[in-house]
């Protein structure tokens, strides 16, 4: 048996899409009452709810606190159900562990953490199925401006995959376990800048400039989305507020 | 622009698994139909006609485009390769099914799609809104597909409609289903099975031959007699071989008798690695090189491998009792500890069918349409075809196909697929070794050819970056003599500190063939230069094999050099690579460099590099031999030819100078201290060269046939065998050496390419060195090329490329290149043997000297030294009493009569072409000395002119 073409000679995906072309994407804002700001997002399957906390005081350990700047903390846990095989624990484990401190980093890179010198800001993602690092990133972008956070910009991530000479944008769960290269990406659309750059597996450096661009073409995508679902959502509460 | 839709589709797979997949339907997939408004242009690549202009079709006499279903696409490609063929619609459900059926048609197809004249366009029609069908419940997944073919088959015509009312395009539903075709014109598709469609192509009566005959109605001819057990179905084998009550190997039909295989057996376990299959029912349909599952009988019914050499004869259908009988006369009395494990074939796992080269054995009966084909290759069974022009083909080399083995019949059924031309006839004979060994031979194509430099060509500034001038060297190269495809030349000189350096440089190939560009592609596809008795068929284009790559003598030349510093003990002190620019002095054969090391008055420098050279290359056997390095034999010869008819005139056994030698040791030394450097800088994808030890029972026939002479020979180690293989000399019998030494070459493994980061063994046995790569050939070997790159790289003169450092990619390319290798050299073989065929046709018959190399059960395998021929002397023939034959496997030895044969006794054998099959054209040999009444025949001359004809005309009669 033939393995799974993963691009067709016609120019097609295994799910029907083209080589650049991302998953359908719907996200909204303010979905949890409590929580500062939350949001959520449903890239293809894989769905995602970031809740932020904060700016507010240290806890626990005061000697945690920043001088100069806040404290980014991130937590990320995926549910037992969300993968193919069922998980033991929903986070805690080294993957989770690695995801929150990928987060952490790309978030301490966005997030204009110099006001609020000597404070804590939580982000809370919870994941589900497939696709993962960028979905979350979307989504806690979402809720760091749902909280009202200054931040330099959105955050916008998209992963991309590298086949047959082509890249791919936005890797689905199938494209990602037939194991090729992928490459996960958060930018800083306006001015282009790179919060987070990820690739753990081999790609000759010749392809890099490539995948990269399809990755950064597919996240200043996904910024145009998200833009038009802040934009909505600010409507929506103006609304509601009576203005 | 895009309309997306989420399905879920979920499946169970072992466990609880859930599996979601999103699947976007789109509406901005194109028709493939040019002038269609309603998706203008939306896809790119070849189209279809506006306007088919197809040969006219009786059945459908408008214009209309071809929507073939997966099976007659898997049949009938050899229809649909045809240029007269053109407009089809290939739907991606078509496509994907042909993909996971049969690798070599979907290649085939995919070559089709991209042939412009074709127009041949592949509709994406799982992805298009409007076609994909999802699966009902109770619905199998072919039922799904046939269905999902027929809604692409409606849309289209409905689709087509639209565009214009006027130019009633039509879509025609091509499938040999019934059921599906019924269906289909219930739902309003103009449908056909291939056949109709075929023969209503009036203009074209010749593609009926080439339809596969598949057809139900095959079979109402044939007896309604059984002859074969039913193939279990896939599932079951699966669950079978699971469980290991059955077995999965490869077929290996033996080229000596037709009643006998071997399966090699997948997997890893050292034990039952060979099963023997005997018997037509046991074989049960299996052709050669077929992937399938076998059974162990129980120990009982276990048999030898039989030393019986029988070929099918036979003509008809009924034979199939007489072949009881025949299979009886292999269960010979054995003794206990021969017997292998047997087994019969349960099931096929894959076909691996491939056209077929050969000849029709026209019917006896006039008329008939059904004629049995016999392919060249003995391992395959006769093929039954149906043609009608059975008179033309006669005489005639053809292609055939197979296209199913029905239970009933005793051969496979088959179509014809194209004529190469008269048997014996040279382009025609060439022709049909080269396909018959996949060897690739048509002319480089306009996109390889664009590749090349433009002329004329000169070594430009760029050119000079990273390349060392080594112009002022007074380097020559010595070669066989007519060589145009120099990739090696040499020098030596005397340094100052008075160590000598030596350089050996090398074509540099690589500069010429850039990674991943179409000249790359086709030479690594071809992997090796072939070459054949008159015929070259060259792995790059001629203008660098012969012009700017060969490093001819008086101009410039790049090249790829290793320079070594050595002592006068040939001892290396330093090793250093380059990319340099040369200029030979003198290229040189092999006779001349001889003549001038020898001849004492001349003293230029091209002299001194020599003889330095030499005397360096004479340490360097000398050490390499010591470490264990074999030196075999195997009787090689070249043909003179004729000038203008390019027929074999003479034929002489190489000679082998001390000259030879000398360019072979620095070869080899170049290729080491290459292999150490790349695998030094890469360590896990460097592609080296490692020759295994070959197991010790390989050795058994030549321990036995030298013990016969009282001699030992030891196989424990390399270097024992090289020894004991020097010691067993015999004074009254000087030629037993080098026989010896060919028995041991033919006891050895296959070199092979690989890649370091896969294997872990990189010892080379015959050459007793633990690394080695080809560097020395890259303009014959696409191996060497890769080498080349791999050093460049290493030392800094050229850039990487993404597949070079992907050690999946390299392990595909070798095993590429081995196989090339091996067909190469098969090939050569096939075409040695031609041309003494040809030798002798000329020549009449003759009577030589012959030594036996092999006993068999019914025959001897002798080698005539003259000659370097081979052949086998039977001492069975139909239509004469057999003589008494006793055959003993222990030492081995044969008594006929009261005569007995042990291998290397020197016979006289009398060498005449068989010409009674026209197909194997066959050199004959038969016994003139020992003479044993009724079986050897009259050595006096002037009986033989006699016998002769007499001989042939009571063949003829058989």
């Amino acid at each position: 048996m033939a393995g799974l073409e993963l691009l067709s000679d016609q120019g097609y995906r295994v799910d029907g899409r083209r080589a650049g072309e991302l998953r359908k994407i719907q996200a909204r804002m303010g979905v949890f009452a409590q929580a500062d700001g939350s949001a959520y997002i449903e890239q293809g399957n894989t769905k995602a709810l970031a809740v932020v906390y904060g700016p507010h005081e240290i806890r626990g350990s005061r000697a945690r606190a920043l001088p100069d700047r806040a404290l980014v903390n991130c937590q990320y846990s995926s549910a037992t159900f969300s993968t193919g095989e069922r998980k033991r624990r929903p986070h805690g484990d080294r993957k989770s562990c690695e995801m929150g401190l990928q987060l952490r980093q790309t978030f301490e890179a966005a997030i204009l953490t110099q006001l609020h010198p000597r404070s804590q800001i939580d982000i809370y993602v919870l994941q589900a199925d497939g696709g993962t690092y960028a979905a979350c990133v979307n989504a806690a972008t979402l809720a760091v401006l749902d909280a009202g956070i200054p931040m330099r910009d959105f955050v916008c991530a998209c992963s991309a995959g590298f086949v047959d000479g082509t890249a791919l944008a936005d890797l689905s769960h199938v494209e990602e376990a037939a194991g090729g290269p992928q490459l996960a990406l958060a930018l800083l659309p306006a001015s282009g800048q790179i919060a987070l750059l990820e690739m753990d597996a081999r790609l000759h450096e010749d392809h890099l400039e490539r995948v990269l661009e399809a990755a950064a073409q597919a996240a200043r995508d996904v910024h145009t989305l998200l833009d038009r679902v802040v934009r909505q959502h600010v409507r929506e509460a103006s609304i509601l507020l009576g203005d | 622009m895009l309309k997306s839709k989420t399905f879920l589709k979920k499946t169970r797979a072992g466990g609880v698994m859930k599996i979601v997949r999103e699947h976007y339907l789109r509406d901005d997939i194109g028709c493939g139909a040019p002038g269609c408004a309603a998706c203008g242009g939306a896809h790119e690549g070849p189209a279809l006609e506006p306007q088919p202009q197809d040969p006219a079709s009786s059945v459908c006499p408008q214009p209309h485009y071809l929507l073939p279903d997966t099976n007659v696409l898997l049949h009938q490609i050899d229809v649909l390769e045809d240029p007269a063929i053109r407009n089809v619609i290939v739907l991606q459900t078509v496509l994907q099914e042909v993909r996971n059926r049969s690798a070599p048609v979907y290649k085939r197809i995919r070559d089709v799609t991209n042939n412009q004249e074709k127009h041949f366009y592949t509709f994406t029609n799982e992805h298009h809104r409007e076609t994909y069908v999802e699966q009902e419940q109770g619905e199998n997944a072919n039922d799904r597909n046939d269905r999902a073919i027929r809604v692409a088959a409606k849309w289209y015509n409905e689709h087509l409609k639209k565009m214009s009312a006027d130019n009633q395009l039509q879509v025609i539903f091509i499938t040999n289903d019934r059921r599906n075709k019924e269906k289909a014109i219930e739902e309003g598709i103009p449908a056909f099975t291939c056949e109709e469609y075929v023969k209503s192509l009036t203009a074209n009566p010749e593609l009926i031959d080439r339809l596969a005959c598949l057809s139900e109605e095959g079979n109402e001819i044939e007896s309604g007699k059984i002859i074969f057990s039913e193939h279990l179905p896939l599932s079951k084998l699966q669950q079978g071989i699971k469980s290991g009550t059955y077995l999965q190997g490869t077929f290996r039909a033996s080229r000596e008798n037709y009643l006998e295989a071997t399966v090699w057996i997948h997997g890893d376990n050292e034990e039952n690695k060979e099963i023997i299959l005997q018997g037509l029912k046991h074989l049960n349909r299996a052709v050669h090189e077929d992937i399938v599952a076998v059974e162990l009988l129980p120990k009982s019914q276990w048999v030898a491998p039989s030393s019986v050499v029988l070929h099918d004869e036979g003509q008809n259908e009924e034979d199939v009792e007489k072949e009881e009988e025949r299979e009886r006369m292999l269960k010979t009395a054995v003794s206990e500890k021969m017997l292998k494990p047997t087994g019969r074939v349960v099931g096929i796992i894959k076909r691996n069918w491939r056209p077929y080269c050969g000849m029709l054995s026209k019917s006896d009966i006039k008329e008939s349409r059904r004629h049995l084909f016999t392919p060249a290759d003995k391992r395959i069974p006769r093929i039954r075809i149906e043609t009608r022009q059975a008179s033309t083909l006669e005489g005639r080399r053809i292609i055939v196909a197979i296209d199913g083995w029905p239970r009933n019949s005793r051969y496979p059924n088959g179509h014809f697929v194209r004529n190469l031309g008269d048997v014996g006839e040279k382009e025609t004979e060439t022709e049909v070794l080269l396909l018959e060994h996949d060897v690739p031979h048509q002319p480089f194509s306009q996109a390889v050819l664009s590749f090349l430099p433009k002329m004329p060509w000169s070594i430009t500034e760029k050119d000079m970056k990273n390349r060392e001038d080594l112009r002022h060297l007074c380097i020559c190269s010595v070669d066989p003599p007519g060589c145009t495809d120099i990739d090696d030349a040499l020098h030596c000189r005397e340094l100052e500190n008075g160590n000598l350096e030596v350089g050996v440089h090398i074509a540099d190939v690589s500069h010429f063939i850039r990674p991943g560009n179409a000249l790359d592609q086709e030479s690594a596809r071809r992997g090796t230069t072939v070459y054949l008795c008159e015929k070259r068929i060259d792995m790059v284009p001629e203008l660098l094999s012969s012009n700017l790559c060969s490093l001819q003598c008086d101009v410039d030349r790049l090249a790829f050099s290793c320079i070594w510093e050595m002592n006068h003990n040939a001892e290396i002190l330093k090793t250093k690579f380059t990319k340099s620019v040369i200029n030979s002095k003198a290229s040189l054969t092999y006779a001349e460099a001889q003549l001038r090391i020898d001849s004492a008055n001349m003293n230029d420098d091209i002299t001194t590099s020599l003889r330095g050279l030499n005397k360096l290359a004479k340490i360097l056997k000398k050490r390499r031999i010591e470490k264990g390095a074999l030196t075999l034999s195997s009787p090689e010869v070249r043909f003179h030819m004729d000038s203008e008819t390019h027929d074999p005139i003479d034929l002489q056994t190489k000679e082998l100078r001390e000259t030879n030698s000398m360019v072979e040791e620095f070869m080899l030394l170049a290729n080491i201290s290459v292999a150490k450097k790349i695998h030094e800088e890469f360590s896990e994808h460097a592609l080296l060269r490692k020759h295994p030890a070959p197991p010790p029972s390989n050795y058994e026939i030549l321990v036995k046939a030298a013990r016969s002479r009282n001699l030992e020979i030891k196989t424990d180690t390399a270097k024992s065998l090289a020894e004991s293989l020097d010691q067993a000399e015999s004074p009254t019998f000087p030629y037993l050496n080098t026989l010896l030494r060919i028995l041991a070459t033919r006891c050895m493994m296959q070199a092979v390419y690989f890649c370091s980061g896969m294997d872990n063994d990189f010892h080379h046995y015959g050459l007793a060195s633990p690394i080695y790569t080809h560097f020395t050939s890259p303009i014959r070997r696409y191996a060497d090329v890769i080498v080349h790159r791999l050093l460049a790289v290493a030392i800094g003169a050229d850039c990487t490329y993404p597949e070079l450092t992907d050690k999946h990619k390299l392990a595909d390319i070798c095993k590429n290149l081995n196989f090339r290798h091996k067909m190469a050299q098969y090939a050569q073989r096939a075409s040695v043997a031609f041309h003494t065929q040809l030798f002798f046709k000329s020549k009449g018959i003759v009577s030589e000297e012959a030594y036996i190399l092999f006993v068999r059960k019914n025959a001897i395998v002798v080698l005539i030294p003259k000659y370097g021929l081979e052949g086998t002397v039977f001492f069975e023939e139909k239509d004469k009493p057999n003589p008494q034959l006793i055959y003993d496997d222990e030492i081995p030895s044969l008594k006929i009569e009261d005569t007995v044969f042990h291998v290397f006794d020197k016979v006289k054998v009398k060498i005449m072409l068989d010409s009674s099959n026209l197909q194997h054209q066959k050199i004959r040999m038969s016994l003139v000395e020992p003479q044993i009444p009724g079986i050897s025949i009259p050595t006096d001359t002037s009986n033989m002119d006699l016998n002769g004809p007499k001989k042939k005309k009571m063949k003829l009669g058989k």
